[in-house]
């Protein structure tokens, strides 16, 4: 009974905040509206009893995600409104042939899936942090070391992208040549 | 009244149906990317579903996977969106002829 009603208000107001994301024309908005979704969220996980997924999606979603949206929007001319596209009659009847054809796929799944059987079976009496664990430090070990690389490399990206002056290495210069930048430097901040 | 798979699958098509109507229909990057996030999190809504009502954690596990993908993705988009950015001074999606695509 309460995850009924809990269910259905959380989708309500999930699909509000993405439906506001998706046609406001203040950017600020879509942010906000983007992160609130992304806590309402975070409530199906729990009640689907994935505490960590939930609390991962808190931590990463609206700790890390929005935080570094909200600081690219500090680069850009946010204040202004958004310019939409003007309306396509073929995009539109495109559209929502598209999300036809998906409903009608995703209604067919389960019925193609009757015979599934659990590979990682849940386990009863343990919590779920503790499955997560098991299966992620056992059978998933080399997909989690890979994504850890693949983090790293983004870490790496970002840095050297958003960063200024990172065309230059202070290991590839002469001493010369690092002088003679440290006297530009000083030229400009003063 | 019992909240099953369905219900979840159905929810989890809306929201991807938003997404995908945001993803064709915004001319900005910066709200282009709002859209693939709406996207992400709705795959995310689907697996969780999967895993509780089947018994498997198989699910769960890929929902981290994409969540670490969408971090690491966000980290380099928007790099390259700064470096747009002090270039050209706009994020216009329909602007970015240079390729003559």
């Amino acid at each position: 009974m309460f995850e009924a009603i809990a269910f259905y208000v959380f989708a309500f107001l999930t699909i509000a905040m993405f439906y506001i994301v998706v046609t406001t024309k203040q950017a600020l908005y879509a942010l906000t509206a983007l992160a609130a979704g992304m806590i309402f969220i975070s409530a199906f996980f729990f009640i689907l009893g994935a505490d960590f997924l939930g609390a991962i999606q808190i931590i990463v979603y609206t700790g890390a995600v929005m935080a570094l949206y909200a600081f690219g929007m500090m680069f850009f001319d946010t204040t202004r409104n958004v310019q939409e596209k003007k309306g396509n009659k073929y995009l539109i009847v495109g559209l929502s042939t598209l999300a036809a054809v998906l409903i009608v796929v995703i209604f067919a799944a389960p019925m193609v899936s009757e015979n599934i059987v659990a590979l990682y079976p849940v386990v009863d009496g343990v919590g779920n942090t503790q499955q997560v664990g098991l299966v992620l430090f056992t059978k998933y070990l080399i997909p989690f070391e890979v994504a850890a690389i693949m983090l790293l490399v983004a870490m790496v990206a970002g840095i050297v992208l958003s960063g200024k002056k990172m065309d230059l290495s202070l290991t590839l210069m002469d001493a010369d040549e690092i002088k003679a930048n440290e006297e530009k430097n000083k030229k400009v901040l003063s | 009244m019992e909240i099953g798979l369905n219900h979840y699958l159905v929810l989890s098509t809306i929201l991807f149906a938003i997404g995908l109507v945001g993803v064709m229909k915004r001319k900005n990057l910066l709200l282009l990317f709002f859209a693939t996030e709406i996207l992400l999190n709705s795959v995310n809504i689907a697996f969780a579903a999967i895993s509780h009502y089947y018994g498997d954690l198989t699910g769960q596990m890929f929902a981290f996977f994409v969540i670490a993908i969408a971090a690491s993705e966000v980290a380099v988009g928007l790099g390259l969106l700064v470096v747009w950015y002090k270039r050209h001074g706009h994020i216009d999606l329909d602007a970015m002829t240079s390729m003559r695509g």
